[in-house]
């Protein structure tokens, strides 16, 4: 789960890593409100989830009181890649000597924790790590030995940073690494760590993305609006992806849902979704599937890929039919039934008049079919 | 033969009052697993069909000794805490079926207990299946059946798929291990294909991958370095998921430009592992790697 810059802002504050004051507000009134009481340069900034806003003009300088609201309106008006923000940060504007960066991220490929600094703040780290970008230190940390003094004192030399803001840094890196562990975070990063003068250091943004597991088991809260069906299968306890296609897809198992969606395209077809009821799925968890798909406007077709292992095929039968009753519907729907207590899941689908497959190939053939037909 | 679990497998079962873990004891039981204990701390003294159940795992290795592998269905709340006893007590595999152990403490678990020699196996899988000898696992056994291919996969439901499809044809399977759908996991695609390498009963392997991180991408590495001798067959589940998407496994998303499904598929085509299309071609390419 990836934290809003609020959000992350007030857990660097808890840890004492200095950020430029700050408030929160939801309209332009407040925004003036706030800026007058902050202090003018101020800069504002849209609070968004997806990467890039800068560019995407979620972030602008105001120099008056006029400014800021002029620019509130604009901010919260646009479009930010495919996001609108509902707040608005208004913080302190500064100019500073330099910007570096520093992070914490949980490298999966080799197994340990990374300290990353860079000497220039505001780069672009998914790319320059992949690159192999020499402007990168990354410092491993060995998950049994955690943070050592040494990995700081490399991490501070690199940034070339002196006396004062050394000092701070290192007191930094220790706050940033707490965090880190402490909610179980795949990534925290400051980008940009502004250089104000000799002796103070900003964080000038503020980056916090927590493991999913990890905010599960702690019982981390933080308010989300409602984002469509994805929320809706969320609260039902189903995992689901929105895509761009008219062919629903649901399945038992991440891999044999994903297999299944990949099998529509190469058939020519488009899947409009991504459903996984999960494993030992009953009668209820399919009535919510497909009624969930039901309610969609742009399926077509539904396609039903069940291998039962846990899960039994008389109740996933029972969930489609029941769905399937309780809404007239010109989808058409396609089922593939095989494994545990077949024989009788098939049954309730030929009482009800619902035919079924063998291989999930054939389904696929046949729902890609249908889709064409019936858009 | 196969590999990790065959009849000389003695099993303590961790979490077997829960409701899974009875569920699964029972089932486990009735393939003919040897299950020698089970451990839920509280709950020493009772019994689970007729499995006797301990405090703690020093107890139940102290009245049978001749345990040697560990089942977890302990919840995420606890289950890195029960993995944990059981590499102190010197159990030396694991198989860990939970799901939802934040990726912090699954990365400490697997790295202590390769420091203490243990395996883990997942977390977040289905467990190991030799047919017709031992399930140390949740997996549908009348699917598998005893044979030359040896499965390893990241996916559950997709590793009964293939193992159905090879059934239906009489090719039956020396073991099946689902290696977990967590981005953090105990045993790796290198580790299952090295021992398949030294298994004489293993003729060939089904890799069955999956989008996110790079497991097979360092497995097309290794197969090219080690010049793997046994044909592989590979799957890859997700070339239409969406970037930045998690798709239902923990570990299955595209991100910071790494996982996507074709730049795998072309590694591994590289690396001389024949990949499949759909699931039911694995069955047509193990068919011709075997002929």
């Amino acid at each position: 789960m990836k934290l809003y810059e609020y959000e992350a802002a007030e857990l660097f504050l808890k840890k004492n890593i200095p950020y430029p004051d700050f408030k929160v507000v939801s309209n332009p009134e407040e925004a003036v409100t706030a800026a007058d009481i902050i202090g003018l340069p101020v800069v504002l900034k849209a609070q968004v989830l997806v990467g890039g806003r800068g560019k995407a003009g979620g972030i602008r300088m105001a120099e008056s009181l006029s400014e800021v609201k002029t620019l509130a309106e604009q901010i919260l008006s646009i479009n930010i890649k495919g996001e609108r923000a509902n707040k608005l940060m208004v913080a302190k504007a500064y100019r500073p000597q330099a910007e570096k960066y520093v992070a914490f991220i949980l490298d999966k490929t080799h197994e340990r924790h990374l300290l990353l600094v860079s000497s220039s703040g505001g780069i672009d780290i998914e790319t320059s790590v992949a690159s192999g970008s020499e402007i990168i230190l990354k410092v491993p940390i060995d998950p049994l030995l955690e943070l050592q003094d040494y990995h700081v004192r490399r991490a501070v030399s690199f940034l070339g940073l002196k006396n004062e803001n050394a000092k701070t840094c290192s007191k930094i890196i220790r706050s940033l690494y707490e965090i880190y562990r402490e909610l179980g975070c795949e990534l925290v990063e400051i980008n940009p760590l502004a250089v104000i003068n000799d002796s103070e250091l900003l964080a000038l943004d503020a980056k916090i993305v927590i493991d999913d597991n990890a905010v599960r088991k702690y019982g981390l809260s933080f308010v989300r609006e409602a984002l469509g069906p994805e929320e809706e299968a969320r609260r039902l306890g189903i995992n689901y992806v929105e895509l761009d296609g008219n062919i629903g897809i649901i399945g038992n198992g991440a891999g044999l849902t994903m297999a299944t969606m990949d099998l529509v395209k190469h058939y020519g077809g488009s899947p409009a979704n991504f459903l996984d009821i999960g494993g030992g799925a009953n009668t209820e968890t399919m009535f919510n599937a497909v009624s969930l798909l039901l309610k969609s406007n742009k399926v077509r077709v539904i396609l039903v890929n069940v291998l039962g292992g846990l899960t039994k095929c008389d109740e996933v039968a029972a969930g489609i039919v029941k769905a399937l009753n309780m809404t007239k519907t010109n989808k058409k729907i396609v089922i593939r039934l095989v494994g545990n207590r077949e024989e009788e899941g098939r049954k309730i689908l030929r009482d009800n008049g619902l035919e079924y497959y063998d291989s999930m190939e054939e389904a696929a053939k046949k729902a890609v079919e249908l889709s064409i037909i019936n858009s | 033969m196969g590999i990790l679990i065959d009849d000389r497998t003695n099993v303590m079962v961790q979490g077997i009052t829960g409701k899974e873990g009875r569920l699964h004891t029972e089932a486990m039981l009735n393939y003919g697993t040897k299950i020698i204990a089970g451990v839920t701390p509280g709950r020493g003294g009772t019994e689970v069909f007729g499995v006797k159940v301990y405090d703690s795992v020093e107890e139940a290795l102290s009245s049978h000794p001749e345990i040697n592998t560990s089942i977890v269905f302990v919840p995420a709340q606890n289950a890195c805490d029960a993995c944990y006893e059981a590499i102190d007590a010197g159990i030396k595999l694991i198989v860990v079926i939970t799901e939802g152990i934040p990726i912090h403490e699954s990365l400490r678990l697997i790295t202590y207990a390769r420091a203490k020699g243990s395996r883990i196996v997942g977390p977040n899988c289905p467990g190991i299946i030799t047919p017709s000898k031992c399930k140390v696992g949740i997996m549908p056994e009348r699917l598998f059946s005893p044979g030359p291919v040896g499965i390893v996969s990241r996916s559950g439901t997709l590793t009964y798929e293939v193992a159905m499809s090879l059934t239906n044809v009489h090719i039956g399977q020396s073991t099946a291990i689902g290696i977990g759908g967590d981005p953090i996991i105990g045993t790796s695609f290198i580790d299952a294909l090295e021992m398949f390498r030294q298994d004489s009963s293993t003729k060939c392997v089904v890799l069955i991958g999956e989008i996110g991180g790079e497991a097979e991408e360092m497995t097309a590495k290794y197969i090219r370095q080690v010049k793997y001798e046994k044909p592989v067959i590979g799957y890859v589940a997700g070339r239409t998921a969406p970037i930045g998407k998690r798709m239902g496994h923990a570990g299955a998303i595209i991100s910071m430009g790494i996982g996507d499904a074709h730049s795998k598929i072309e590694i591994m085509k590289i690396a001389g592992i024949k990949v499949a299309q759909t699931p039911s071609d694995v069955v047509k390419l193990v068919i011709s790697s075997l002929t």
